[in-house]
């Protein structure tokens, strides 16, 4: 689904792109859960995160790769009705520049035309280790129409400053009147009925 | 890759998908690897540039038909039963929240030439035309047995044994005539063929009853179906991504992979010059030639059209059943429609099919009483496909194989393959009832 108005609270699904070790993870869980560990495990279980920014009326529905951006599997489903998406790379480390790069191409050929794109240059805590420029990044971004934040996961900077931003460049979408044979639930208990005698 | 795993899996099908899915959250190490660069094997939904590759390679979509990317047309169509066993798996899962579903608009049967809704609810089926006023007493009769009819309860068992009394007899007991039991075993069982008249009545009870619960099962539907938006594609890919947060490994593209067996037995596949060893192999029948048969033949018409199919109500979803004997077959006719309101085609677009199983030398042929119900069609193609099974359960050589997928219209008889395999590979029963304890939520 695109960014749409549920009542008050507007749903939009938010994905995570990037190589991997860029903090992807880690940038999520801190934004999420307030947690940052040192060795994050590989992508396993948190792969579906849900996040409330009261104050900006949206909900974010976040999906992580789950690893599969590794062998260049990640089904058309992940980019499907995405509002917004962060490419995540590591300051630390040239290639991961060069791979964010490649993923604004694909999102560019697979995402919807009006998503919201940010770049974030992730591991800005290890200032010593840095490997690109501020100026480098911020120019590949103002090139493609993404805006760029330096972040840490670590020290949670620019962590909240990057996801409000994407919450305020959201399209707001005008209260729409649902179609006719709208979505179903299928989590939902079935529907109580009384007992009838079938079809004929 | 020369690491080794629990267990290695070929081909991105629906069923291949939800067993990588079930065996990564039972905590085992899966490779899962496809010869193409999609998802979905032979039941993908392919954009009209890879459905032109398929069908018409060297040649282009014509521009007319609106952007390539916004189709996504199923190879295997089918709808899903809202109460049945795909459904509880995708709850049971949690692989629910990837996907998006709406219900299919309504469901036909061709009668004496004309098509007539199949009737969603008490009102419908007393004004249906499809029987007389004393017939419609005697149905009713029939369906109240079937809807109270309790294997475990003898008292609603009315003195039959429904595991020895054929179905035939069944019908014979409530004297309903030829019409009507062509209508309930096709268009209500939906039984491709009249193959199980003479079977014990117990399995077509609980079609009917599968039928009738899918119908109720969300408010407001009128046909027991639903379907996904974006195409059926969208099953393997839920399923590989819940495999993927499991820790399982995907990759695409992989032309040349291929299971190495020593001494009759599995030990890895090959790939690229390198074999990645696992105890087990799980896969389609294309990944194994010799060690598969052919079981059917199933010919399939996909058609893209600019208008819903005639006397259906214009519905943007929906089925119409041919049943055999109304087109003088052995096996009935099935026609599927879908639209730009699923997400399968481009804005003002539907897609229909036509599939049977396949009874003579010109397949095509016995498609035409489904296609003449279409109406004028912009582009058709059509594919002759054999179901290939295959020779052995897998417990032997640990190569476990999935059948093709087969004339029916809907997941029933897959899943019943999927939990079989399941079983045969695990050794366990997959409780589908029971929601999955470790499913992964969101904070609030």
């Amino acid at each position: 689904m695109l960014a749409s108005d549920t009542g008050a609270l507007q749903q939009a699904k938010l994905v995570l792109l990037g190589d991997m070790g860029a903090g992807k993870s880690s940038l999520v869980l801190r934004f999420v859960k307030g947690q940052f560990f040192d060795y994050q495990e590989s992508t396993i279980g948190a792969a579906f995160l849900t996040k409330t920014m009261p104050e900006q009326n949206v909900k974010f529905e976040i999906w992580d790769t789950a690893g599969q951006e590794r062998y260049h599997s990640l089904a058309p489903m992940y980019y499907r009705g995405a509002a917004a998406a962060v490419i995540v790379f590591d300051i630390t480390n040239t290639e991961s520049l060069g791979k964010a790069k490649n993923w604004v191409k694909e999102l560019q050929r697979q995402g919807n035309p009006n998503m919201v794109m940010a770049l974030a240059g992730n591991k800005a805590d290890l200032a010593d280790a840095r490997a690109v420029t501020t100026e480098e990044a911020q120019t590949f971004a103002d090139d493609n129409n993404l805006f760029f934040w330096e972040t840490s996961a670590k020290t949670n900077q620019n962590v909240l400053e990057l996801f409000t931003d994407i919450a305020q460049k959201l399209p707001r979408t005008s209260a729409q009147p649902q179609p006719s044979n709208a979505g179903i639930t299928l989590s939902e208990p079935p529907q109580q009925r009384p007992q009838k005698s079938g079809c004929c | 890759m020369d690491e080794t795993y629990d267990a290695i899996v070929l081909g991105t099908g629906f069923k291949e998908c939800i067993i990588s899915g079930l065996l990564s959250v039972d905590g085992k190490k899966v490779l899962h690897m496809d010869r193409n660069s999609y998802y979905g094997g032979a039941a993908a939904s392919l954009n009209l540039t890879q459905l032109w590759e398929r069908f018409r390679p060297g040649q282009t979509p014509p521009e007319k038909l609106g952007a390539p990317r916004d189709y996504n047309i199923d190879l295997v169509p089918k709808f899903i039963m809202a109460n049945g066993n795909l459904v509880r798996a995708l709850v049971h899962t949690g692989v629910v929240k990837y996907l998006e579903f709406r219900a299919v608009d309504s469901s036909y049967v061709l009668n004496k030439g004309r098509v007539e809704r199949v009737p969603a609810t008490d009102y419908e089926a007393l004004r249906s035309p499809l029987m007389g006023l004393f017939e419609k007493r005697r149905a009713r009769n029939f369906f109240l047995y079937v809807q109270s009819y309790k294997a475990d309860d003898p008292r609603t068992h009315g003195g039959k044994n429904l595991q020895r009394m054929s179905m035939a007899d069944l019908y014979k007991e409530y004297g309903l005539d030829a019409m009507t039991i062509d209508f309930i075993g096709h268009a209500i069982a939906l039984h491709c063929d009249d193959s199980y008249l003479s079977q014990p009545a117990l399995a077509t009870v609980e079609k009917i009853r599968l039928y009738n619960d899918s119908l109720q099962r969300f408010a407001g539907t009128k046909s027991p179906y639903i379907y996904p938006l974006y195409g059926l594609g969208e099953l393997p890919q839920g399923f590989a991504r819940l495999g993927a947060v499991y820790g399982a490994t995907y990759m695409l593209t992989k032309p040349d992979a291929k299971p190495v067996f020593e001494g009759g037995k599995f030990v890895g596949v090959a790939s690229e010059g390198e074999t990645v060893k696992a105890p087990i192999v799980v896969g389609d029948p294309s990944y194994f030639p010799d060690r598969v048969q052919r079981g059917g033949r199933v010919v399939r018409a996909i058609c893209i059209m600019s208008h819903p199919i005639p006397n259906t109500d214009n519905s943007h979803s929906v089925q119409i059943i041919l049943p055999q004997k109304q087109v003088n077959r052995r096996s009935d006719i099935y026609v599927f429609c879908s639209s730009y309101e699923h997400n399968v085609a481009a804005k003002g677009k539907w897609i229909a099919f036509v599939s049977t199983t396949v009874e003579t030398q010109s397949p095509e042929q016995e498609l035409l009483p489904g296609l003449a119900l279409l109406g004028p069609v912009e582009e058709k193609f059509v594919e002759v496909t054999d179901i290939m099974e295959p020779l052995s359960s897998g417990q032997q050589d640990g190569a476990y194989i999935s059948k093709g997928y087969d004339a029916t219209s809907h997941f029933e008889t897959e899943m019943d393959d999927v939990l079989q395999m399941y079983t045969r590979i695990t050794g366990k029963q997959l409780d589908l009832e029971s929601k999955d304890p470790r499913k992964i939520d969101g904070d609030d």
